[in-house]
């Protein structure tokens, strides 16, 4: 895979982005079925930290601090020379492990069935729950009806 | 007379010992897990992550375990873990006109794109005890549905800036003030004024933007809009050189719109007050709203009319229930050395008190 | 691209609360000591930086530190390195909480911060890569010395002039391979 194009960098960036933001239990059911594990070496353990998340003034202006959330990050390289970089919410060491894995086999001819195996059913998984939740934000939504019109 | 006194171990460990059995209350009764506390609790676990000033819903459901329900002391627990955390960094600002709304209300137009979404609302209910909620073994509810909606939700705001008739905000990408990091000083920015706030005590806020409805500065408000529901939180990674999706974050967002009658340098316009805040506190970020938008008076070329939620000073330094529970709590601690000296000058005055009134007796 | 991303993030702490502990207790030791000499070796930064330098970097540098790469140390490698280990972002000499380079890569010293009279913790410190570090040089006077130190200082007349600008100023750390040194803005100078 050519990661250092643009569509290398915008499918890089759309599996980090799923796998940050995929829920636990889901992606470890996933990544344990998963085979072959690969041997790897740390370039960074997993650590928890804070990122400060900012909003904007008004929802469209300035920036401003709102507080931070929990990220845990490590960083690996496979015996064969990828290197994954795992990013994920919250903190569980395991899931960023997991995610850096991903990532680094995304790079190696293991992604296909990778993408198969792993990002492809979480992607729905997390799709159908929004959808879920939207069509519920559906069904509340108000249907005016005009009872009188104050004019002759 | 300075006395050095000692002690107090064993009591203090006998404290915590029962304060643990006391916690967890009757052992007849099921231990309350954070999952429950999460899934169940959940807008006491928003006010913890707000006023805590960290996302994480674990945590903030630990803390109250913790805490006993006591949620200032919850916020207590996250303010001190969150200063164990390395900061890896700052996300982008989060984009709340793509926020996948749960919920989403104007009280300004009635047919704005999108609608009306009421979402998951105390609204309209009767403020009856469910005495159903009070037999155990409930079934699990599922809400109706409906086709749902996949474009993004524009801003009600967006509309009136399209005439030109509401105060826009000024664009920037200049890096805000954390009061986390540098000690606040005054006058504030309004990037330090909406970190304060959004971080700030929900009973404090609420009173403050009350007095601003009943008149204290009083500077009539219209919800613009409401809206809660999550939002995609990007960071640029430095070892990557581009930014990734790092989690996403429920929030609520409130934006007042308030008639203004122009000043020395403002036109006739609407101005906007704005809340943003950590999970769904609609209470918190309406309060927010208006309490932001009182604070502006000095750019907007308003009027000081010396109501508390004008000052600046005043809010800021009180809004925060952390600093203001640890000051406040700490004069039941022991102060026997100072109380002693207290003791020694009113004993003195009082002699001298007396030893004056003898003599003008005696003159 | 993995070739170098690898060579870029190699060298770090390999348990980074034990050694950025140690490491922050070496560089506190001497700036409270100046012309004390200590080891400081437990990072192995991309060349020409020291490995004493390189530590202190990812020791005190993070996201809200301003790094200043000076002269040869200004690389792709060793940019990769710092964003990787710190994610401190390499900014002009003005805006930087810390600077690393050789003293001639380093001046002029007035393109440093300084601090403000109401902050004077808002100023730079600076790292200097040096070909030699011993104690002899420069006789150094003030908080934290027993009478007197000496210390091989590259300018100690421009250095003097530093702190001259007391309580503001710069503070400097010298490292040499593995060995590390520190003069703070409160230390008297004169030419040994």
């Amino acid at each position: 895979m050519d990661e250092t194009g643009i569509n290398g960098t915008e499918a890089r960036r759309g599996w980090m982005s799923l796998l940050a933001r995929a829920p636990e239990r889901r992606l470890m059911a996933l990544w344990d079925a998963f085979s072959p594990r690969p041997e790897f070496n740390w370039l960074r353990r997993p650590e928890t930290g804070a990122v400060m998340v900012r909003g904007r003034m008004g929802g469209t202006g300035a920036p401003f601090n709102l507080g931070e959330m929990t990220v845990t990050r490590c960083s690996l390289a496979l015996a064969e020379g990828a290197v994954g970089h795992g990013y994920v919410q919250g903190r569980g060491a395991a899931r960023a492990e997991a995610a850096a894995l991903i990532d680094a086999l995304m790079q190696t001819e293991a992604g296909g069935a990778v993408r198969a195996a792993i990002l492809d059913p979480l992607e729905e998984a997390m799709q159908t729950a929004r959808t879920a939740r939207a069509a519920k934000a559906a069904a509340t939504k108000v249907d005016f009806f005009t009872l009188v019109r104050g004019e002759d | 007379m300075y006395v050095a006194v000692k002690g107090g171990e064993r009591a203090i460990e006998n404290a915590h010992a029962w304060l643990a059995e006391e916690r967890r209350g009757n052992g007849d009764v099921a231990e309350l897990s954070l999952a429950q506390i999460r899934e169940q609790l959940s807008l006491a676990v928003n006010r913890v992550m707000a006023e805590g000033s960290l996302y994480d819903p674990d945590l903030a459901a630990l803390a109250i375990k913790q805490a006993r329900g006591d949620l200032i002391e919850a916020i207590f627990l996250i303010r001190a873990y969150r200063t164990t955390l390395p900061r890896f960094g700052a996300t982008k600002p989060v984009d709340t006109g793509a926020m996948d709304c749960d919920r989403r209300i104007s009280a300004t137009f009635k047919d704005a794109p999108g609608g009306q979404v009421l979402g998951p609302t105390f609204d309209y209910t009767h403020r009856l005890l469910d005495f159903k909620l009070a037999a155990e073994g409930g079934e699990s509810l599922e809400a109706p549905k409906a086709a749902p909606r996949h474009q993004p939700t524009p801003h009600i705001t967006e509309f009136l800036a399209g005439e030109d008739i509401i105060q826009r905000e000024p664009e920037s990408e200049a890096a805000p003030g954390d009061l986390t990091r540098q000690p606040m000083s005054f006058p504030a920015g309004r990037d330090i004024r909406l970190q304060s706030l959004t971080r700030g005590d929900e009973g404090f806020l609420l009173g403050l933007a009350y007095s601003t409805q009943r008149g204290y500065a009083r500077n009539h408000a219209f919800v613009g809009e409401l809206r809660i529901g999550t939002v995609a939180v990007e960071m640029e990674i430095p070892e990557l050189g581009f930014a990734i999706e790092i989690g996403e974050v429920e929030l609520t967002e409130c934006e007042t719109v308030n008639q203004f009658k122009g000043s020395k340098t403002e036109p006739p316009q609407f101005t906007r007050g704005y809340g943003l805040v950590f999970g769904q506190t609609e209470r918190k970020a309406i309060s927010m709203a208006l309490v932001d938008r009182a604070l502006r008076w000095r750019e907007l070329g308003e009027d000081d009319l010396g109501a508390a939620a004008q000052d600046e000073e005043f809010v800021l330094s009180h809004s925060d229930n952390i600093q203001a529970t640890g000051f406040l709590e700490h004069i039941k601690l022991p102060h026997y050395v100072d109380f002693q000296s207290e003791l020694e000058l009113v004993r003195k005055l009082r002699r001298e008190a007396g030893a004056d009134a003898t003599r003008e007796a005696a003159e | 691209m993995t070739a170098t991303a690898t060579t870029a993030i190699a060298g770090g702490f390999s348990d980074p609360a034990i050694e950025s502990a140690r490491a922050f207790r070496a560089a506190m030791n001497v700036m409270a000591r100046p012309g004390e000499i200590r080891d400081l070796d437990m990072a192995r930064p991309p060349a020409p930086l020291s490995a004493a330098a390189g530590t202190l970097l990812l020791t005190l540098c993070d996201p809200e530190t301003g790094v200043h790469l000076a002269g040869a140390c200004d690389s792709a490698e060793m940019r990769g390195w710092l964003a990787f280990h710190t994610g401190a972002p390499v900014v002009s000499a003005d805006r930087a909480g810390f600077a690393v380079g050789r003293w001639a890569d380093l001046l002029p010293l007035d393109r440093f911060r300084i601090g403000t009279p109401e902050y004077p913790d808002r100023s730079a410190t600076l790292i200097v890569e040096l070909e030699a570090l011993q104690q002899a040089g420069a006789s150094l006077r003030g908080p934290g010395i027993k009478d007197s130190a000496a210390l091989s200082l590259p300018d100690p007349a421009a250095l003097a002039g530093n702190a001259m600008l007391y309580p503001l100023g710069l503070d400097f750390f010298f490292t040499c391979g593995g060995r590390i040194a520190a003069l703070p803005r409160s230390t008297q100078i004169s030419e040994g």
